[in-house]
Order: C-alpha cells, then structure tokens, then sequence
C-alpha cells in the first residue's frame, strides 16, 4: 500500500460504490483530504464504520467477528544520552498466547523509532504510512523531519479517522536538530510531549519501576538496565505480557538496537543475584 | 477530570488550569499548560475529549494569530470568545461535533475592561464574573458565591482561587498536584506561580 504510493502506481478502481452513499456530506465533514487518496475496502452496507464498529473487540469483551491483539508493555524514555525503546512480545487473542516474539518497535527510518500498542494491524499500517510520508519531507525539504513534525503527521492521520475504531497507543521517538525527541500519540488524537511514557496493559507496573529509579543524567548503561528491568518486571505481573525484551537505545548517529533478551533468562538472572 | 476555574476582577482576569492528562487511572502528565494564549490579551483554558480539546483549540489559536497578522489589530477578547462559540455550534450540528469546554478570559484594550466567558461543548456563551467547568464546579461555585465582591483586587481574587483549590485538595478524591494560573490585564498576559498559591493555601 504505501510502497505503490511511492512508486505512482494507481489502481484501477479509485471509487468504493459501497461507501457512505446514506450520506454524501460525510466524506465531506469527517473526512479529510488525507482519507481520499486511500482506497480502503468498506463493508458493501450503509454505515461501514458501524458496522466495522459492532464486529471489531476492541475491549475484548465481545465474541466478536475480528479479534484484535490486545495486552502490551511498552516504554520509552529520554535521558541526557538520548532516549531508550524497550517492548515486550507477547501477543494475545482472548485467553491464547497468539504469538511469543512480535516485533513491537516499528524501524520508521534510522533516526525515528515507533511502538506499538493496540491493534497491531493498525499501528503497523500507519506507521509504515508515516515512514513513506517522512521520506517524501526529506526529498522535498532535503532535510531529515523532525520528531516534532513526524508525530504531528501520525496524530493529523489517525484525528480523521476518529470514532470509526482505530486502535493504538504509540510512542514516536527519534534524534532531530533540537536533540532527543519523544512524543505519546494515540488513536483518540493525542499527542504528547514528554520525557517518560508507558503504554499497554503491563504500563502501570512499568510506570513503577520506572518512576522510582528514573533521573534524567543516568549513564547510558543505567539506563538501558532500567528499561529492561521495567519492562522485565511488567511481563512478570500482567500476564498479557511477556516474551522477550527487545531494547534500544536513539542517539546522535540514530537508534542502535541493543538486544532482545528472554524475560525467563532474566528471571533466573535477577533472583540469583539476591 | 480536569479542573479549570476563571475569575474577572476589577481590570483584571484570571484562569486557572490543572496540568494533568489522564488516561483511565493512569496520569500520563503532571507539566501540561492548558491555558493557550490567543494574543497578546487573551487567554483560553481547555477540557474535555483527548484528542478534539487539542485540535480545535490549535484551529482557533490558529485562525485568531491568523486574523491579528492579516489585519494588523488584535481580535478583542469578546469577538475571540464569539468566533469560537461559533465554529463550535456549526460543528455541534455535524457528523463529529468537538466535545470541548471553554473559559475565555482576556482585557479588551477599547472599553478596557476585562471579560470572562464560559463556553461549554452545547456551545452555549456566558459572559461571567467567575466560572468552573467539570466537577470543580461542584465546589467552586459556592466558593466563589461567597466570597465575591465588585472590584475584586488581585489579591483578594488569588485568595478566592486559594480557597478553591485548597477546598479541591481537601474533598476531590483526585488530587491535583500542581496548576497553572494566568493573568491578563492591560500589560498582558502573566504567567502566576502555581506554587505560590499552593502557599497560600497552607498559609491559610
């Protein structure tokens, strides 16, 4: 999808003969000109964001038709050298354990890092959206975006779709000319500044571990441990998360991935130091 | 959640904001400004829905920056509190409305005297003295009842403000760890210490 944008390649249908023909004023209120080059397929009914609506289990409440993977640890933070990405990779459908090694970190170019928490699928899709629309400011501007600008992108895309079921919870990092840059976007249209973000079910147990030991002058090694130990100690209580922990660590020269370690090593690791 | 209150006083107008962003139980901010400043004498104060309270009130901070550069002559605290009022009623009546709340307050530099409207998501305007919106206003009002009088000093209206969030501390079961305050009179708009009137409070 976002390769053949890149590429002009044009598809032979451009119009959905399904899509809000209750109302034509829609496309033209909610909608902004961002939607009208995507061709997305609608459900061939009336309101096809009602009806995506009534079938998607975004709580996982309903026996619903599509069962997104819910239940995630993810944080990120900055420090004086730079910021540290740290995720779980558990995924979950209902009470199954869908996958033990998901890639929750999203390598949008190699200055900007986005995680991933909500519907994957979501966040994968928007997300490499925002990789290609990053690339096309660099072409244009023959300059690297900033963190600023490219979350403000991600917000601007997922705001027009707001209400029609989007799900995610991202936190967009990176290296630009003011330095390290961390905002928190979600699918409601927040967008968020700061120097310590925690997102998923696990994040309350990451936030703990995280707020007692965070200082923002910590050496770059105190500070990879911190993430790991946060997100360690989250997949330890919240029984969506687990897997491994994968860390990184942005600086000037952009991010470097530091590991991806199994969180049961890390248990007999830490309770055979005490 | 959040906590906004506005007082006017004599040639003065007050707004007070937490700095808080919440997501269910958790606070994923404690260092938010809420209180955006549309020109050089007026401010708005906002709550409600996550993503809508930062977007339209990035379109009309926007829009009024937009008219004081086209026109040379900054927009009057009543016509920005007017234009917002609108944009929200045309909204109100469409597919998405924005549920946003408003208190606008700011010293109008022609009939130099100072205004407060409440502007709340039905896009209903108020022209008040004093004003809280959210669950603030449970506690607030009575406070502000009371304790009003005309011509109300700076001093006397930071004792006010003092009161009410001395009174939230005490009977809001969440507590609100730090504000932001921001006064406009005919000099401008100058940020308050939060932490002065947490002073205040104690001292009380």
């Amino acid at each position: 999808m976002s390769l053949d944008k890149v590429l002009k390649y044009t598809s032979a249908s451009k119009t959905n003969p399904y899509a809000f023909d209750d109302d034509e004023n829609f496309l033209k209120r909610d909608v902004t000109d961002n939607i009208s080059h995507f061709d997305f397929k609608f459900a061939p009914v009336l309101k096809p964001a009602e009806f995506a609506k009534s079938h998607i289990d975004v709580k996982s409440q309903k026996d619903s038709l599509i069962k997104l993977a819910h239940g995630t640890t993810t944080l990120a933070f900055k420090f004086k050298n730079g910021v540290i990405v740290a995720t779980d990779s558990r995924a979950t459908s209902g009470n199954v354990i869908a996958s033990q090694t998901v890639k929750k970190v999203i390598e949008i170019n190699p200055y900007l890092l986005g995680t991933m928490a909500g519907g994957a699928a979501d966040c994968s899709y928007w997300e490499r959206e925002l990789g290609r629309r990053c690339r096309l400011h660099e072409l244009a501007n023959k300059e690297r975006i900033s963190v600023a600008a490219a979350s403000k992108l991600l917000t601007n895309m997922v705001y027009s779709y707001k209400g029609m079921g989007l799900s995610m919870g991202t936190m967009i990092s990176g290296w630009d000319k003011k330095g390290p840059g961390l905002y928190y976007v979600d699918s409601e249209g927040q967008r968020i500044k700061g120097n310590l973000f925690s997102v998923g079910s696990g994040s309350t147990f990451a936030y703990g571990v995280l707020d007692t030991s965070y200082r923002y002058d910590m050496e770059t090694d105190e500070a990879i441990e911190l993430g790991r130990r946060a997100i360690y100690h989250a997949t330890h209580r919240d029984a969506m998360s687990g897997g491994y922990v994968r860390l990184y660590h942005i600086k000037k020269e952009g991010w470097e991935f530091i590991g991806l370690e199994d969180v049961e090593d890390l248990y007999y690791k830490y309770n055979n130091q005490e | 959640m959040d906590i906004q209150l506005g007082l006017a006083g004599k040639d003065f107008v007050i707004l007070l904001a937490d700095n808080q962003i919440t997501n269910s139980i958790l606070t994923i901010k404690h260092d938010e400004d809420k209180i955006y400043k549309l020109s050089e004498h007026v401010v708005m104060s906002v709550s409600g829905e996550p993503g809508d309270s930062s977007n339209f009130s990035e379109y009309i901070l926007g829009n009024t920056v937009l008219y004081n550069i086209r026109n040379q002559h900054e927009l009057s605290v009543d016509s920005c509190a007017k234009f917002t009022r609108k944009e929200l009623a045309n909204a109100l009546r469409s597919r998405s409305p924005y549920q946003v709340n408003y208190l606008i307050g700011g010293y109008n530099t022609i009939s130099q005297k100072p205004a407060l409207y409440r502007i709340d998501y039905l896009a209903s305007i108020a022209k008040v003295e004093f004003a809280a919106h959210g669950y603030a206003s449970y506690f607030c009002y009575s406070i502000f009842d009371r304790m009003k009088k005309p011509d109300l000093t700076q001093d006397e209206a930071l004792d006010i403000l003092a009161a009410c969030v001395n009174e939230l501390t005490r009977r809001l079961v969440i507590n609100h760890s730090s504000y932001t305050l921001k006064l406009v009179d005919s000099n401008g708009v100058r940020v308050i210490n939060g932490e002065e009137l947490l002073k205040r409070t104690s001292a009380k």
